[in-house]
């Protein structure tokens, strides 16, 4: 690994400074499971790494009791997200995609923003935060903008995040009642793997609980960033869901997914699981809503 | 780019210049000598460098050893007492047949204490769920998931002895 100096300020402000003094040869890092990576195969050879570890803001996970908006900092680790009653309880959906995150060891370090910003289309992380209606605020040398998270990919490893900018903090809106959320990662194993599809369903249910008022499908490795199946959501507003309803709408995701053949799976197969597990993901936000009530 | 870091290290205070690019396998392997910590893949598959970092099971070859400035860090070798009694997870994995070749061997116990001691009672699912990142080719993980469960008694027992 080339020899680097590690620079760890503890306020954004001068994190982003000490950037503009060394733009063209520093890079930041939040947990480093990817970055450590990517220097040691000489993927990138910074002379000035710049660490977020030390920005204690940046690691903040609250609920405001007043605007039931839930607020993730950038370098809020994916095990403490794992661990957290409230995440588990409120939004399982988080739970769900960030405890099969590579493994313990990874998710004790590596960092929900620092797992959005490496922006592979297999992100775990990015699913439930779009399917949630997240929004990322960005902090840069001009200061500070809102991005949500559906609009922070723009192809395979590229955000709009600009030189400089740091992802501060991702901020999930209030969630109506008789809301049940879920994420499957589908892999040919359980740990230590990325999705061969991931695939991620948000329903709202009318105070009937039957009739849908919101839904969200969205589904990672189906494109070159993960994306939202619009489609197959509008299929399911304003009907009475069922069985029937989640499998019609597991076919139209299907068909909108841009999903290809590469070395982990065949499009045909990611198609088939994106019906299958549609369904099944449809039917625990169901039973996670049964069970709120 | 040299940086001096202070730290804990198996209970013993220890200040150390290191570069700035030093990961903690590193450190640990080629600069202190502790060879216990293996590095397998060197890229956060296998495991097998795993060791605490206040109360963390991390992977040493994805950390850098900047990062332990102030912090406690756990390895196999502070394990065994002075006078070479092993752990009870030490002991259990070599009574159960939870080590073959013994390269994931550091790893396994280093993960599973950090599991033990943040849940003393973890069950078969919670001591697989721990243990996913770290890889063995010999043992098929059976074993090992026995060693792990045999050595929550063992430690039960020896509370107890010290208690009485």
């Amino acid at each position: 690994m080339k020899e680097f100096k590690y620079l760890s300020p503890e306020s954004v402000e001068d994190a982003i400074s000490l950037y503009g003094q060394h733009s063209e040869t520093s890079k930041f890092v939040a947990g480093g499971t990817d970055v450590i990576v990517k220097l040691k195969e000489g993927w990138m050879e910074p002379d000035f790494l710049i660490s977020l570890k030390k920005i204690k803001e940046l690691s903040d996970l609250h609920k405001n009791e007043a605007t039931k908006e839930l607020s993730i900092g950038a370098l809020v680790t994916h095990a403490t997200l794992e661990k957290s009653l409230m995440i588990q309880n409120r939004y399982p959906i988080i739970y769900d995609a960030v405890s099969n995150i590579g493994s313990l060891q990874v998710r004790n370090v590596g960092t929900i923003g620092g797992n959005l910003i490496n922006a592979v289309p297999s992100a775990d992380g990015a699913v439930p935060m779009i399917a949630l209606d997240g929004v990322a605020l960005l902090h840069g040398p001009d200061g500070e903008r809102s991005v949500e998270v559906k609009d922070l990919f723009i192809k395979p490893y590229v955000t709009v995040l600009k030189p400089g900018e740091i992802l501060k903090k991702i901020t999930i809106p209030p969630q109506e009642a008789n809301t049940g959320s879920a994420y499957i990662k589908f892999g040919r194993r359980a740990a230590m793997e990325l999705p061969l599809i991931g695939i991620g369903v948000l329903l709202t249910l009318d105070t009937d609980q039957k009739t849908c008022t919101k839904a969200r499908i969205v589904l990672g490795v189906a494109a070159p960033t993960p994306m939202r199946a619009f489609e197959a959501e509008k299929s399911l507003v304003g009907q009475k869901i069922n069985e029937e309803i989640l499998v019609k709408a597991g076919q139209i995701a299907a068909d909108e997914s841009k999903v290809r053949d590469s070395v982990r799976g065949k499009a045909w197969h990611r198609k088939e699981m994106i019906k299958v597990h549609v369904r099944r993901m449809g039917l625990k936000c169901l039973d996670i809503i049964k069970k709120q009530s | 780019m040299a940086t001096k870091i202070s730290f804990i290290l198996n209970g013993d205070k220890i200040s150390y210049e290191i570069k700035d690019h030093w990961t903690l396998s590193y450190l640990l392997r080629e600069e202190m000598g502790l060879i216990g910590t293996k590095e397998g893949c060197g890229n956060g598959e296998c495991g097998a460098c795993t060791v605490i970092v206040d109360k963390l099971a991390v992977n040493s070859c994805l950390y850098l050893a900047i990062d332990i400035d102030d912090k406690i860090v756990e390895t196999i070798e502070g394990l065994a007492s002075t006078d070479g009694t092993l752990h009870p997870l030490q002991q259990s994995f070599v009574d159960n047949g939870g080590i073959q070749c013994g390269f994931c061997s550091p790893g396994m116990i280093m993960s599973s204490k950090a599991l033990l001691d943040e849940n003393p009672d973890a069950d078969r699912e919670e001591i697989k769920h721990a243990l996913a990142g770290n890889i063995c080719r010999c043992t098929g993980y059976i074993q090992i998931f026995e060693s792990v469960e045999a050595a929550k008694e063992l430690a039960v027992e020896d509370k107890g002895g010290k208690n009485g």
